[in-house]
């Protein structure tokens, strides 16, 4: 007759191996003295357009690149060159979202130094990227006009995990009758006190606001734990 | 759908502790919060497939789901929610942002057969 099962304990994180990865990277990364702003958002929010004119703003005085994951092509990467700040694509394959090993491959010979910003664009998607600390210091989540108000509801767990949310396409808000002060709600509901603003990378609408956010943050950060 | 990369994960955890206890897994225990961004359904679908030719073909997952339990700056108590889409406390109503439980994917315990 066979035994009945024994039970043992085991107490084991499913992500160690990430968060051990972004844990070493968050290091380094403050050792470097660069700041680390993730983006995370649902395909066709305007990440891309966004990081094209925030890297175009910051470059005027700051040193700053990108790290761009896309699943299979490197359009972004193209797009983000423009803006003449180092970029480097991430191809992700079928993956949906980027985990820590991956911005530690891409850094590995490529770290363009020294930087002020280091940006991560994250595949476009609203459910996997929530669970996978990359070693950033920021987390931004964008959410655009046309995509309605409920998105923050939809997905609570992305909503949650950000720092700062970010309502993009503002100069189509009247075209789409996007209902701002609801949309707000809901993404206080799930993420009490996140930071918030509203810009259109068009029109560079609130964009100076945020870059203003962002410089803050880096100051303060260094501030903190000088080199 | 990143249910198979973790339960892929959660199938290599497992073959490693039972290859170094030198025993056979028949079951694993698994805390998993409501704000992990894992659908349990999912998670229990891929894991059948992640456990295809490995040691651990027709162990079961078994999945505690774990509460968001947040902080109410008012109340100064652990409070529950009334839904995960209203981060507040549940007796007050007070948003908050600070959750004290409810991320978790952990391996907690593994049935063996020795």
């Amino acid at each position: 007759m066979s035994q009945p099962p024994r039970i043992i304990e085991v107490r084991k994180n499913v992500l160690k191996q990430n968060d051990t990865i972004a844990r070493g990277l968050r290091e380094r990364f403050r050792e470097s003295g660069v700041f680390v702003v993730s983006l995370v958002s649902s395909p066709g929010s305007g990440k891309t357009a966004f990081l094209e004119k925030t890297l175009s703003l910051l470059r005027l005085d700051h040193q700053v690149a990108a790290l761009v994951g896309d699943l299979a092509t490197e359009n972004d990467a193209l797009r983000l060159a423009r803006s003449g700040a180092p970029v480097k694509q991430i191809t992700t394959g079928t993956l949906c979202h980027l985990e820590a090993v991956m911005v530690q491959n891409a850094l590995d010979g490529w770290e363009p130094k020294p930087l002020d910003f280091l940006f991560i664009e994250n595949v476009g998607n609203l459910v996997c990227p929530s669970s996978y600390d990359l070693g950033e210091n920021l987390r931004l989540v964008l959410t655009s006009v046309t995509e309605g108000e409920d998105k923050p509801l939809k997905y609570p767990t992305i909503f949650n995990g950000a720092d700062v949310a970010i309502i993009t396409k503002m100069d189509l808000a009247a075209a789409v009758e996007f209902d701002e002060a609801t949309a707000i709600a809901n993404i206080r509901a799930v993420r009490p006190g996140i930071e918030l603003f509203k810009i259109s990378s068009k029109s560079g609408q609130g964009m100076e606001s945020l870059m203003k956010y962002l410089r803050a943050r880096l100051a303060e950060t260094r501030e903190m734990s000088p080199n | 759908m990143h249910e198979l990369s973790i339960a892929m994960s959660i199938v290599d955890m497992a073959c490693e502790e039972a290859s170094r206890r030198s025993v056979r897994v028949s079951a694993v225990h698994l805390r998993l919060g409501e704000l992990s961004g894992i659908v349990k359904e999912a998670l229990l679908s891929s894991y059948e497939m992640a456990c295809l030719d490995t040691p651990l073909q027709g162990s079961q997952l078994l999945i505690e789901a774990v509460p968001v339990v947040v902080y109410c700056p008012k109340c100064k108590e652990r409070r529950s929610l009334s839904s995960v889409q209203w981060l507040s406390c549940n007796e007050c109503g007070t948003p908050t942002g600070e959750v004290l439980q409810g991320k978790e994917m952990e391996v907690v315990a593994l049935e063996i057969v020795e």
